[in-house]
């Protein structure tokens, strides 16, 4: 990652497009988060690179002042694989939707997580096909009533946070659209962490799903269903903390009430090798109408796709020397012709 | 002796061969031309012009890597060849069956030659479904090694034979060497079995190397290369190498030593332009012109790829060249290998995938992607038998309207193709030179033919190559005008846009697949804007042409009114039939097109002017179509779809049909 002495702001990531989402809609606070966050951490917008595919979310990178590739629908974490393997100078981020992520380009985004390659993956999921006006996600709830399904949708919905694990993520985190602070927080730790970063952000379609998220969004009810992971800290959640996480025997997890949990309420551990208590946590929700964790699930260190392919490269120079076309041509069987 | 050897008809081998001596030193289906020479005695050498053989077995039997190494033989003689694997898609199918023989066949001469060559000199069938399946190609007269060990009920049976073809006359018209290949390879390696070394199978298994020593004694190839080689792949396992060698040595002494073999045959080497010569695949040379491409222009190659047949060895032999700076990565599909070179190419890297049609079927929508942001990169379609999965193994040119036309929306891409293996190397180079100067993504073509035969390549020199770095830059802040950089601002000349890096100050800038107002790049629906970005897209495909060398037309006495058009790995066959048909007094002029997209300019002017125009090619009729509506003019199809190349033969009927035909 870049880093920068001199003073950037919000305005040198801001790009002089207008922008074209909907008034009220959740990407215009993630938006206004990721264009403040980024000078604080020092990135500079010529190395910066947002990547999208196709959906609403994927109109990001017209937004930002960087370097911006609107792809096609679903494939954006290969371009930034390709990006990344061969410009590890650079800062790689995707953005994609629930709808471009995890229906038509969900082989590739389980690939770029499980091969560690150096790029931010942005989900912006927020239950429905906003750009197509309107049809079920693969994250919409089971009985969702649609424009495609009229009597309710059958599909399972897709749990992002578990299929990333699934995948071997390295680190794996959700946030809310409008809570600045939380997702400054994980944004930050998703870039300064080696690897491939994986960040679920609840994002309200309020023309044509909202309130999906009112249990965690509320004022009234957020306190109640906010579980925020904390590392190293006991998992409570509650006014008064008055609810715990406790393990039950089989390693899957329940709500006790924290009194009554004594000394088994789960420690927070995102640094953990093994994904299994982090993925238990994630099947505490599976949609988010009550208690939902929020926060880091996982974040470790692994060896990084594109250095591990860089290094291979540098060894093959190192033991073999630099190529040299003219030997390469003439290797194998040669001989010659005089006349 | 371990083998019932047919006593030889020596008449007839003379008779075989000076019916064929009208032919001598001509190219297409002529050869074993031989004037019967040398050293009288036992042992009768016979000077050839040229010969075709085929080796033919299980997909077991090792009989690509015999003719392989046959083919190296050949080459260390000094002869120029072509050569023609054939292999099922199984990847083992049941031992002894039809569906499991895998061959390869190798046509070399003291002459300059084309094509693998139609009917096969010398078959070598290691057992009796190798027989069945290749007998019919053989010449009349011709020469077969039949492995006898082979020759059980069982394996009979699988084959479909009733009755022993060595018993029921089947090969009455052939020349018939029955040997026991395997026991005599078994016998060979007695004392490395009895010191337990090997075991009987890992023994029997050289018998592809014992068969190799014979051939190779048949035709006085020099075996030490092979020996070489067998040493350096099994350095390893020396007992192996070791192994492998007795049973060369032993194939080679078993003709020297048997009666049976009265023959053997010498050819000259070939004339070929003085300079230092190799074998190469089509493949092997696609991938180094890649490599040159790379070294020529600065830029790192970039290979993402899916494995797919018969495009994969472009990958496995670029993972191999690290020591270049070359980055592969074998992606989860084939969407994500092109989706992979285009963010390399947005990064400033040569970005190749390569890929067959069904791969390249999948890859269109981002091909279209590249396209509508003008990056250059290379997207290599090795063309094999479709529709759906087709027929993996086998070639044809059936992905040329996909290559040209399979993308939505008005999507014009350069089209280049290769025709024959070592061309490959300079198509590549060509194609890396159109997509950098012009600034757009390029096909290049290739077929299941090219890809996997092979033929002696004079070797360039590095310094000969085009220089690359001359053909295009990276934009700077230079490039910025009144405070705003324009990335759709295009070159006057080459209608190319600046190739802006992330990583430039200033330069920040985002491209898409929507639609770009010309200049700035910004999304535009205006209808006026789409239209002429429409055009513009297209009037690149013209600056490419009007930038191309003139069209060669190959007319020796100047005096053709018939021409033969054609492209890709047809030419081989083509330019063969056109020699014999002049040598048979026909005038018949040929042009061979590698520019696909766009077309020469000059090509409407060049088929305008003759009396009649014949196009073959190994697909239903895409580029007569194409060039007919082009040129107005009534091209005559020749189609063929059999996943194999045309013999020499088959086109010399289908020109002088189509040509001097009365229905002509």
């Amino acid at each position: 990652m870049t880093t920068n002495d001199s003073k950037l702001t919000k305005k040198d990531f801001t790009s002089d497009r207008e922008v074209r989402w909907c008034p009220g809609c959740g990407d215009y606070a993630i938006l206004a988060t990721v264009q403040t966050l980024l000078p604080n951490l020092g990135a500079k917008p010529e190395s910066t690179v947002f990547i999208s595919g196709i959906g609403c979310s994927s109109r990001f990178p017209y937004y930002m002042n960087t370097y911006g590739f609107h792809s096609i629908h679903g494939r954006a974490p290969t371009l930034a694989t390709g990006l990344a393997i061969t410009r590890p100078d650079l800062d790689v981020w995707v953005v994609t939707g629930d709808g471009d992520g995890l229906s038509i380009g969900g082989n590739h985004l389980i690939h770029a997580l499980r091969r560690n390659v150096n790029i931010k993956v942005l989900l912006f999921n927020n239950e429905i096909y906003g750009l197509t006006k309107g049809q079920y996600s693969p994250t919409s709830p089971l009985g969702a009533v649609k424009k495609s399904t009229p009597m309710g949708s059958i599909d399972r919905p897709m749990n992002p946070v578990s299929l990333a694990l699934g995948a071997e993520a390295t680190f794996v985190a959700r946030s809310i659209d409008t809570d600045r602070q939380h997702l400054s927080e994980v944004l930050t730790a998703a870039y300064e962490h080696k690897g491939a970063a994986f960040v679920e952000i609840y994002q309200n379609c309020n023309v044509f799903n909202d309130g999906a998220f009112v249990a965690l969004k509320d004022p009234n009810q957020r306190d109640d269903n906010q579980i925020r992971l904390v590392e190293g800290e006991p998992i409570t959640f509650g006014p008064d903390n008055e609810n715990a996480v406790v393990a039950r025997g089989d390693g899957t997890m329940k709500f006790t009430p924290t009194e009554k949990a004594g000394d088994r309420v789960v420690i927070h551990d995102p640094k953990k090798e093994e994904p299994t208590t982090a993925f238990a946590l994630a099947r505490l929700s599976h949609n988010p109408v009550g208690p939902t964790p929020i926060g880091i699930f996982r974040d470790v260190e692994r060896p990084v796709y594109d250095e591990l392919l860089r290094d291979q490269i540098d060894k093959a120079q190192s033991e073999q020397g630099k190529g040299d076309l003219s030997d390469l041509l003439s290797s194998g069987n040669v001989w010659d012709v005089v006349n | 002796m371990p083998y019932h050897a047919i006593p030889r008809d020596a008449e007839g081998v003379t008779r075989c061969a000076s019916s064929r001596a009208d032919r001598a030193g001509e190219e297409g289906n002529s050869s074993m031309s031989s004037t019967v020479s040398g050293d009288a005695g036992e042992r009768t050498r016979v000077q050839l012009s040229s010969a075709v053989v085929r080796f033919a077995g299980d997909s077991g039997d090792g009989m690509q890597l015999a003719g392989d190494q046959f083919t190296n033989q050949s080459a260390v003689a000094g002869n120029d060849l072509a050569t023609l694997p054939d292999f099922p898609a199984e990847i083992r199918a049941p031992a002894g069956t039809l569906a499991g023989v895998s061959s390869f066949q190798l046509h070399f001469s003291d002459q300059d030659i084309h094509t693998p060559g139609d009917a096969p000199d010398v078959l070598v069938a290691m057992n009796p479904a190798a027989l069945m399946k290749h007998l019919s190609a053989l010449k009349s007269g011709g020469t077969v090694i039949l492995n006898t060990d082979a020759f059980t009920s069982r394996n009979l049976q699988k084959a479909g034979y009733d009755e022993d073809p060595r018993e029921d006359g089947t090969l009455t018209d052939y020349q018939v060497h029955e040997v026991g290949l395997t026991t005599l390879t078994v016998r060979a390696l007695e004392e490395q079995i009895e010191s337990g070394e090997l075991n009987k199978k890992e023994a029997e298994r050289c018998k592809n190397m014992l068969a190799l020593g014979l051939v190779s004694w048949m035709f006085s190839r020099p075996i030490s290369e092979t020996e070489a080689w067998l040493d350096t792949k099994f350095a390893k396992r020396p007992e192996l190498a070791g192994a492998n060698i007795s049973a060369l040595r032993a194939g080679w002494n078993f003709g020297e030593t048997t009666e049976a073999f009265v023959f053997h045959y010498d050819i000259k080497p070939a004339k070929l332009p003085p300079g230092q010569y190799r074998n190469i695949t089509g493949n092997q040379a696609l991938s180094y012109g890649l490599v040159a491409a790379s070294v020529r222009s600065g830029l790192q190659l970039f290979c993402g790829s899916y494995p797919i047949t018969p495009a994969s060895d472009i990958l496995h032999e670029l993972s191999q060249l690290k020591r270049f700076g070359v980055a592969t990565f074998q992606a989860e599909d084939e969407i994500a290998a092109v989706g992979s070179i285009i963010g390399a190419a947005f990064g400033g890297a040569l970005g190749v995938t390569a890929s067959s049609g069904p791969g390249i079927a999948l890859k269109a929508e981002a091909m279209g992607l590249a396209v509508m942001t003008e990056l250059p990169m290379i997207v290599v379609s090795v063309q094999r038998g479709g529709p759906s999965t087709g027929l993996p193994t086998k070639t044809e040119q059936s992905d040329l309207f996909q290559v040209l036309y399979g993308r939505n929306g008005e999507a014009p891409m350069p089209v280049i193709a290769a025709s024959s293996p070592a061309d490959c190397f300079d198509a590549a180079i060509e194609a890396t030179r159109i997509a950098l100067t012009y600034r757009t993504p390029v096909v290049l073509l290739s077929d299941g033919y090219l890809a996997n035969s092979a033929e002696p390549w004079l070797l360039p020199e590095v310094d000969d190559l085009p220089d690359l770095t001359e053909v295009f830059s990276f934009a700077t802040e230079e490039d910025i005008t009144d405070g705003e950089f324009l990335p759709f601002l295009r070159d006057a000349d080459t209608l190319a846009r600046p190739w802006a890096l992330p990583g430039t100050p200033g330069l920040e800038h985002r491209v898409g697949g929507i639609e770009k107002e010309e200049g700035t790049g910004h999304i535009s629906y205006e209808p006026e804007n789409h239209h002429r970005m429409t055009a513009l897209r297209h009037e690149r495909m013209d600056r490419i042409a009007d930038d191309l060398d003139p069209t060669e037309v190959h007319d020796p006495s100047g005096e053709a009114d018939v021409l033969v058009v054609g492209w890709g790995s047809t030419e081989g066959p083509i330019r063969a039939a056109c020699h014999d048909l002049r040598a048979k007094g026909r005038d018949v002029a040929r042009v061979h097109i590698r520019h696909l997209n766009p077309l020469p300019k000059d090509l409407t002017e060049i088929i305008r002017s003759y009396r009649k125009v014949i196009l073959p090619e190994n697909n239903m009729g895409q580029l007569v179509t194409l060039l007919r509506a082009r040129t107005l003019v009534d091209i005559k199809p020749y189609n063929r779809v059999t996943g194999q190349p045309f013999s020499a033969g088959e086109l010399v009927e289908a020109i002088e049909t189509l040509g001097w035909g009365e229905s002509s």
